[in-house]
């Protein structure tokens, strides 16, 4: 084949390309916060095949003419819900939408959240629609150990297309934890998973000195906390009175777990204790209800954590009533008015968010080569009455609707 | 027991203060809420009173006033919330679906934190209501949230010395129940209408004793309230989310001609030329996402522009705790996002709300004669970053956001959400 004949060919392909779905898409800011250095003032980011290619100064990055082009005030990396139910609970909150806890018994950590996500539910559309882009969702809170959770796109049509279709084992301690039968109190859920560690651990033994042929019948309960153990799946542990956060620190130094603290509404009583553990901490969302083990939570307790150099993200959490689920963008707008700067609650839903998902080389900032995904606003995302005017994802628009 | 002795004695002083020199506010942006906002303006508050209130260079100030430098900030009308449940407050048990013998009156807990915490949102005055798991759980309460004792405290008398409250009436699925409550929604339509004649009947028999002692019909408390909702004294604050729920609302105040307020109004957006036609206020509750409720899955931010479209009188509720009451800013500003006028949005946390409590005479904008129930704002009472940094009501100060005791109602921590009955205090300030 000649190169004439090469070139025409390739040309015709991006041609069709940019008629159907454009491969290369610019993105022009009045103000981009990349997470990646100081924001740029009138910027542009420029998408390749689903990646970002460029971002720059418009000054210095000229958009090419074949690029599709989007305009927005202010353009932020996709957001990042760091903790949520949604496809595994749904909007109507009847029985049958209602997949994020089975209670037939304490602790089922072999629950997988790929086999209940839906991602055609509603309130997955609701929260892209505000410029969430990665959610990491699954079995929830409000029983000991209630299954695993998975890191997924809003625009996934599988769960196939999990970003992690594993990511952590979800617990709950304290008055979240008790059942009708067992556990019936805060030390013997504790009792119960130290029982299930101890087995765990002598199951990784045995399998590991079994010869081939001769290995023990597989059990996958024990399976998942051994994966625990491992450390390839963090505890995510739900948890909101100083005395139950002392439970789950203890907990995590006993076998050495990879621990991700969730709510901590009394985190500013337990401070120092998690400073020392070193354990990273999902905070309740800033506008969360107080009350019952939530009563003493703050709205700067994400400031707090700041402050105390703590890593955290922010999270729109479980809700059982109305409204059925909270966007990240408005508790993150919230954290911004109380304590942090703009760019520190920002990046408590984008680059802070990734880095404690451990999905940071792909997402959570806008620098060359990460998936494309941005969210665009008509003002200061953070003020009530700005609205989010487009979402992209993985370089495709995922969002045009505006609320 | 000496703190809360001081809490006693620091609240009387307070109320004393409203009785000596005026308060003048200099310099700050006025949203009174009757007529177009004033940047340079001053606010005289006396006697529990506005006294004056204006442009800066339209008002004199009283020479014996104490001047507060208020520039930079704004200042607005008090917030009136006309559905929450701050207090603590219950109404009719399970013996009978319509109670209107049953008082919020008589179970309000005026030490209960939800009630600081409303102040540190700019609440001062609130619709305090009875559940909606009755066709009618009782009378509801119209409270001023002035740090009190007991609710007498807190009351709002009318002209004609009667407690200033509504009637609570609920349909759609709360209300749904085994008998006696109703099962379907018709049969609660029935239920509701064989009460409401025997209340046309009993108002007869009054009207007919012309007087007469001894022709009068035995009491009935029931009866009795019934009779001042026919009559309009006591009006009819009605939960309702279903577009069909709506119009039997609607259906049922025409028959009976009783005045009522829509309250909640999921479907709002599906009638509101209807409830415009109906001449009917809505109480309107913003819920910043679906879902939760099946009655109310078609609910929309956008209910706030529909209803103003289509003419009907908006105000905002909390239903604290369903929201928090330190969040009712928000409820406008979000409206606002979803295509209400600024103007009407502010409207509805303060003049309509007033008018749905009929208490438009003494309440819900900063003009001379009414009562001096103001916020100070940080900035603009939209913005997400502003912060409420005073409450007032009747002239005295209920909430200082530079007081650590009460600063910590407005931003939550150790016994912000906790009943202890532990009171606001200017202690700090002394």
């Amino acid at each position: 084949m000649s190169s004439v004949i090469r070139t025409t060919i390739l040309s015709a392909a991006l041609i069709a390309a940019a008629v159907t779905s454009p491969a290369q898409i610019a993105v022009r800011g009045d103000m981009v916060y990349t997470m990646a250095g100081t924001p740029i003032r009138d910027g542009v980011v420029l998408v390749r095949d689903g990646k970002i290619e460029r971002v720059g100064p418009a000054a210095q990055l000229a958009i090419p003419a074949n690029y599709k082009s989007y305009r927005a005030k202010v353009v932020t990396p996709g957001l990042i819900d760091a903790h949520t139910v949604i496809g595994l609970t749904g909007y109507l909150n009847q029985p049958q939408d209602q997949d994020q806890v089975e209670r037939s018994a304490p602790m089922q950590p072999e629950l997988r959240a790929v086999d209940a996500f839906d991602p055609a539910e509603r309130l997955i559309e609701w929260v892209r629609s505000f410029g969430v882009t990665t959610l990491h969702t699954g079995h929830g809170p409000g029983i000991l150990v209630s299954g695993q959770t998975m890191i997924i796109k809003t625009d996934a049509k599988t769960a196939e297309e999990a970003l992690v279709p594993a990511a952590m084992v979800a617990a709950t301690l304290g008055d979240g934890a008790r059942d009708t039968r067992t556990p019936g109190s805060r030390a013997k859920a504790i009792a119960l998973l130290r029982a299930e560690l101890i087995k765990a651990q002598e199951y990784r033994a045995k399998a590991e000195k079994a010869e081939k042929g001769k290995e023990a019948p597989r059990d996958i309960r024990t399976e998942a906390f051994v994966r625990v153990l491992k450390g390839e799946l963090p505890l995510l542990v739900t948890v909101n009175r100083a005395n139950d956060i002392a439970s789950a620190i203890r907990l995590g130094k006993e076998f050495g777990l990879k621990l991700v603290l969730d709510g901590v509404a009394e985190v500013q009583l337990a401070m120092e204790q998690i400073q020392a553990a070193g354990y990273p901490v999902i905070i309740h969302p800033t506008m969360a209800r107080p009350g019952g083990e939530t009563e003493n939570l703050t709205m700067e307790d994400a400031a707090k954590l700041r402050a105390a150099g703590i890593p955290f993200a922010l999270q729109s959490g479980f809700e059982g009533y109305v409204p059925k689920t909270r966007v990240v963008l408005f508790e993150a707008a919230v954290a911004a008015a109380n304590g942090l700067t703009f760019e520190q609650a920002l990046a408590s839903v984008t680059l802070d968010a990734a880095k404690l998902l451990g999905i940071d080389k792909r997402v959570g900032s806008i620098e060359t080569g990460k998936d494309a995904d941005l969210a665009m606003y008509d003002g200061d995302p953070f003020e009530y009455a700005s609205h989010c005017v487009g979402v992209l994802i993985n370089g495709k628009l995922a969002s045009s609707s505006v609320h | 027991m000496k703190t809360r002795l001081l809490s006693i004695l620091a609240g009387v002083t307070s109320l004393a203060m409203a009785q000596t020199p005026p308060v003048a506010f200099t310099g700050a942006r006025l949203i009174s809420m009757a007529g177009a906002e004033i940047p340079n303006g001053v606010l005289v508050v006396e006697k529990g009173r506005i006294v004056a209130v204006g442009p800066a260079d339209s008002v004199t100030i009283p020479t014996n006033a104490r001047r507060v430098d208020a520039a930079g900030k704004v200042i607005m009308p008090g917030l009136i919330d006309s559905h929450s449940h701050v207090g603590g407050a219950d109404g009719g048990d399970g013996s009978s679906p319509i109670q209107p013998d049953v008082r919020v009156l008589d179970s309000i807990n005026v030490r209960a934190s939800s009630i600081q915490r409303a102040q540190a949102g700019g609440v001062t005055v609130a619709n305090v209501m009875p559940g909606s798991g009755h066709l009618s759980s009782g009378q509801t309460l119209y409270i001023k949230l002035r740090d009190g004792k007991t609710v007498d405290d807190l009351l709002i008398t009318l002209g004609d010395g009667r407690i200033a409250g509504g009637l609570k009436m609920a349909n759609g699925t709360n209300p749904r129940r085994a008998a006696p409550f109703p099962g379907t929604r018709a049969k609660a339509a029935a239920l509701v209408r064989e009460q409401f004649i025997k209340a046309q009947e009993y108002r007869d028999k009054i009207r007919a004793a012309n007087g007469d002692a001894t022709k009068m019909p035995p009491r009935d408390l029931r009866m009795e309230t019934l009779v001042e909702v026919l009559d309009g004294k006591r009006v009819v604050q009605h939960h309702t989310h279903r577009h069909d729920d709506i119009l039997t609302v609607l259906r049922l105040q025409k028959e009976f001609g009783f005045k009522v307020v829509l309250h909640h109004t999921s479907d709002a957006w599906m009638v509101a030329e209807e409830i415009a036609k109906a001449k009917v206020p809505v109480s309107l509750i913003v819920i910043d996402s679906p879902g939760g409720k099946l009655e109310t899955k078609d609910s929309t931010l956008e209910n706030g522009a529909a209803l103003e479209k289509a003419g009907v009188v908006v105000g905002f509720h909390t239903d604290d705790g369903v929201t928090d009451s330190r969040f009712f800013l928000r409820a406008a500003a979000i409206s606002v996002r979803a295509g209400m006028s600024r103007e009407k949005a502010l409207y509805g946390l303060t003049m309509a709300n007033a008018k749905i409590l009929e208490l438009d005479s003494r309440i819900g904008s900063l003009e001379k004669g009414k009562d001096a129930d103001f916020i100070l704002l940080s900035g603009d009472p939209l913005s997400t970053y502003t912060k409420v940094i005073e409450t007032w009501i009747d002239g005295v100060r209920v909430f200082n956001r530079n007081n650590p005791k009460d600063r910590v109602y407005a931003v939550g921590g150790v016994g912000a959400s906790h009943d202890d009955g532990d009171m606001h205090s200017d202690e700090w300030e002394k």
